[in-house]
């Protein structure tokens, strides 16, 4: 089973960091120092011992903002990489065993939202649509399926071709068994490569989102949305935009380094006993 | 041949002397380690010189054959011993001096010609290169002797056939092309590394004889890797049998067939032979496909062609063919993965549906199938007691302890024991997978087992186990077998009634007394001829005495 003393140190790294992000995104109300809208000094105050990275652009504190962003970051890009993942592998799958027609009619549907910019697409949707945080993660849920789905649909396809997916087919298995029992536990390591990438992107679209003044609305905010409040601060040499900008780029790379870990778990076939 | 170096000693080409071959793994989370691939080998090989390294997969005898022209592949390491080479060791001459040797002193023949050769440029191109490259010869030169060979190593249009790409000749055709490669640069030694392993027995017996009389008339000294003994003995001047990296025996080749004085060898000599006798026909088969024509691509390619066979109870039908015969595709059909587009199966008197949807579980469950390679048989995600559980889980509803103890008594059977439950496919070695099938196959308590090539992936002596234990599962659970092979001494020691196919057709089918004894329709005479027999001189007495050529010309 899991050894401790056996992680690897850039595994160390990306789980602690992964984890202490995660730690504020859950306890955000009681590890924040003061509230979210709490307007506690001067615009843009540097940072001190009471605000130890300084306030931002309302006179909010910037550390406290920080935790709760990470709060709703997180939240939002968990759930649409969860909706993505479930609703584009298991149709990509499907697609892949069933073939014919449906694969066909999936394929080039997915083929018609793909190639439609995704941003461009996203924001004729959430200008039109009632903007709250289900909309918001329905619409990022179901345009980042369509690449999970190419890629699970791809990878698929190979095994279905297997002589254990024909065994299973010849004893009579249902495509249920198939899908999850078969295809799945083979696919799943360029699925948890993907998963890591996916979800950084998630975050990445709902910055973008949100710097373009669509996604979460004020007074709460995600990073991406507190690049957005300070970025006239750079004009003056206020580092206060960077802070949420440097947080998305740590918890980018921590989380890629959880799941290199994963992957390298997961591609060993003998029930992690190691091989030779 | 190239030229003779004064200092060294007379007639003596290669000495090995104390090989030692190590690689490093590396498990993922754990440290890695150092594995030893051969262990103090020496060997040495006079000019002109045929040696046969023999040995099951793993003995190291590829490595030991690459390492005399300095060569470790995937990150092997050469770690100890000389390898001497006309007189001088080839390990102290650098990257150079190696680079100097390949291609010109010593060529490589690959199992896998198709894999070998480079797809997008012509025959002649990859041919002459070494020769270009070496300086040795100019182009027209080079070419000319090319055809040369050629047309010694009995290619069709040996002017033209350079012109070709290599998907555009056949397999053992290729392999020719890919043993005059070898010889175009003259070299002083050939490393033969299991050249007709891949090819059918009928291919083998023209590429067997053409690289012998390649070798004779060239006077190349060469090293012959095979696991196939009887081929071995066709070519070599001396054999060496090597296990797990360490020699076993080494001798003249009249010796190690004649008298082996190792167990082990003797193991290997005397490995094809089970008594298996015949058993009668019922009077009622209770499988018979009747007339069936299969094709791929809506009618466009015919593969079976009208067959018609039966299968008794408690028995085995063994079709034989070479590639492309249609025998796969007949299992295929009869498992219902390739609905025929006429004729009919019937099953216990009932006829079943052509496609696989239509038919019940319980016929499903009659029919089970084996293949040939066990690696990508199971999942490799599953542990051998989901595998083997599943099975009993889905047709009969038997689960937890009940179907712990189901397992463990399959395992018993398939002579495994219990530990084996909780691993994975990945940890088990090529037989024990195979045996892993077999017992998957058995859970469903079927009436018919398909074994399409069970044996072929497997070295002799574990064959030869598996051949046995389906012997004794049929004697105890009266199961029937439809055994496919392409290896007529596998035929001989398990089947009951045999059925011959040639292009989609069955030419020859009845009980295997009858079918094995003559008169022969000339395709069964060729297919029996070209079976290798473990005795020195056969290649000369098979190739004189048949009637049909085969299929790869």
């Amino acid at each position: 089973m899991l050894d401790i003393k056996r992680i690897p140190p850039g595994a160390w790294i990306g789980l602690i960091v992964t984890g202490l992000f995660v730690f504020c995104a859950i306890f955000a109300p009681w590890v924040a120092p003061y509230g979210n809208a709490e307007i506690v000094g001067d615009v843009w105050e540097p940072m001190s011992a009471a605000h130890w990275l300084g306030t931002d652009n309302l006179g909010r504190d910037l550390l406290s903002r920080m935790i709760y962003g990470a709060r709703i970051t997180i939240l939002i890009a968990v759930l649409a990489t969860a909706l993505a993942f479930s609703l584009g592998s298991i149709l990509g799958f499907t697609a892949a065993v069933v073939g014919g027609w449906f694969d066909t009619l999936m394929s080039r549907f997915v083929d018609l939202l793909m190639s439609i910019p995704t941003l461009i697409f996203a924001l004729v949707v959430l200008s039109v649509l009632p903007s709250n945080i289900v909309t918001l993660i329905l619409v990022m849920g179901i345009l980042d399926s369509t690449r999970v789905y190419r890629l699970s649909r791809a990878v698929a396809v190979d095994i279905n071709v297997m002589d254990f997916v024909e065994a299973a087919k010849l004893r009579g298995e249902g495509r249920g068994w198939i899908i999850f029992r078969e295809i799945l536990p083979n696919a799943l390591s360029p699925l948890v490569s993907e998963l890591g990438l996916r979800f950084i992107y998630a975050v990445l679209f709902l910055s973008a989102l949100s710097f373009l003044g669509l996604g979460v609305q004020p007074p709460s905010a995600d990073w991406g949305g507190m690049v957005k409040e300070n970025k006239d601060g750079i004009v003056f040499g206020i580092p206060a935009a960077l802070i949420p900008a440097g947080a998305i780029a740590a918890l980018a790379i921590s989380v890629n380094l959880v799941a290199d870990w994963i992957l390298n778990r997961t591609t060993d076939l003998k029930g992690g006993r190691g091989n030779g | 041949m190239a030229e003779v170096q004064a200092n060294k000693k007379e007639g003596l080409l290669l000495d090995i002397r104390n090989l030692r071959i190590e690689a490093t793994v590396y498990p993922p989370d754990e440290p890695p380690k150092t594995i030893t691939l051969v262990d103090d080998v020496s060997l040495t090989l006079e000019r002109g010189k045929v040696l046969g390294l023999i040995g099951e997969s793993g003995a190291g005898k590829s490595t030991i054959g690459l390492s005399s022209m300095g060569y470790g592949r995937g990150g092997v390491r050469i770690t100890g011993g000389e390898i001497i080479l006309n007189g001088r060791d080839i390990m102290k001459g650098g990257r150079s001096g190696i680079r100097k040797i390949r291609g010109k002193e010593v060529c490589y023949v690959a199992q896998s010609a198709a894999a070998a050769f480079n797809p997008a440029h012509q025959l002649m191109d990859q041919v002459v290169e070494a020769s270009l490259l070496h300086g040795t010869a100019k182009r027209a030169t080079a070419e000319k002797k090319a055809r040369e060979l050629f047309r010694k190593l009995g290619l069709p249009d040996p002017d033209n056939i350079g012109k070709r790409y290599p998907h555009q000749v056949s397999g053992g055709q290729l392999q020719r092309v890919m043993t005059a490669m070898a010889l175009c640069s003259e070299p002083d030694l050939i490393v033969f590394d299991e050249p007709t392993t891949a090819l059918d027995v009928t291919t083998q017996i023209d590429v067997l004889a053409a690289i012998r009389d390649a070798i004779h008339a060239t006077g190349v000294a060469a090293l012959y890797i095979t696991h196939d003994l009887a081929v071995v003995a066709q070519v070599a001047d001396e054999i060496m049998v090597l296990r797990h990296g360490k020699l076993i025996e080494w001798g003249g080749t009249r010796q190690i067939i004649k008298e082996p004085r190792q167990e082990y060898t003797n193991a290997l000599v005397s490995v094809h032979e089970i008594e298996h006798e015949e058993k009668k026909p019922t009077d009622t088969p209770f499988l018979s496909v009747k007339n069936v024509t299969a094709s791929y691509g809506d009618g466009k390619v015919k593969v079976l062609k009208n067959v018609s066979v039966d299968i008794h109870p408690g028995q085995t039908l063994a079709v034989v063919g070479e590639s492309g015969s249609g025998k796969s595709t007949l299992a295929r059909a009869i498992t219902g993965l390739l609905p025929p587009m006429e004729g009919s199966i019937t099953f216990g008197g009932r006829t079943l549906s052509n496609s696989l949807t239509g038919r019940s579980k319980e016929d499903l469950r009659q029919l089970q199938m084996v293949y040939q390679m066990a690696d990508v048989a199971m999942n490799p995600r599953q542990s051998i007691a989901t595998i083997i559980g599943r099975p009993l889980e889905f047709y009969f509803g038997i689960k937890g302890a009940e179907r712990d103890r189901r397992v463990a008594e399959l395992l018993e059977k398939i002579e495994m024991g219990k530990g084996f439950a909780d691993r994975y496919p990945a940890e088990l070695s090529g037989g024990q997978k195979q045996r892993v099938c077999i017992a998957r196959a058995l859970a469903a308590k079927p009436k018919l087992i398909i074994c399409d090539e069970v044996t072929s992936a497997l070295d002799p002596l574990v064959a030869n186990g598996i051949l046995k234990l389906l012997l004794e599962l049929q004697a105890e659970e009266d199961v029937a077998y439809l055994f496919i092979t392409h290896d007529l001494a596998t035929v001989k020691s398990i089947a009951d009634s045999i059925a011959v196919m040639y292009r989609g057709g069955v030419v020859r089918y009845g009980a295997k007394s009858e079918v094995l004894a003559p008169p022969f329709d000339p395709y069964t005479d060729l297919l029996l001829s070209s079976v290798p027999e473990m005795e020195i001189g056969w290649l000369d007495k098979a190739i004189k005495s048949r009637r049909m050529e085969s299929a790869g010309n």
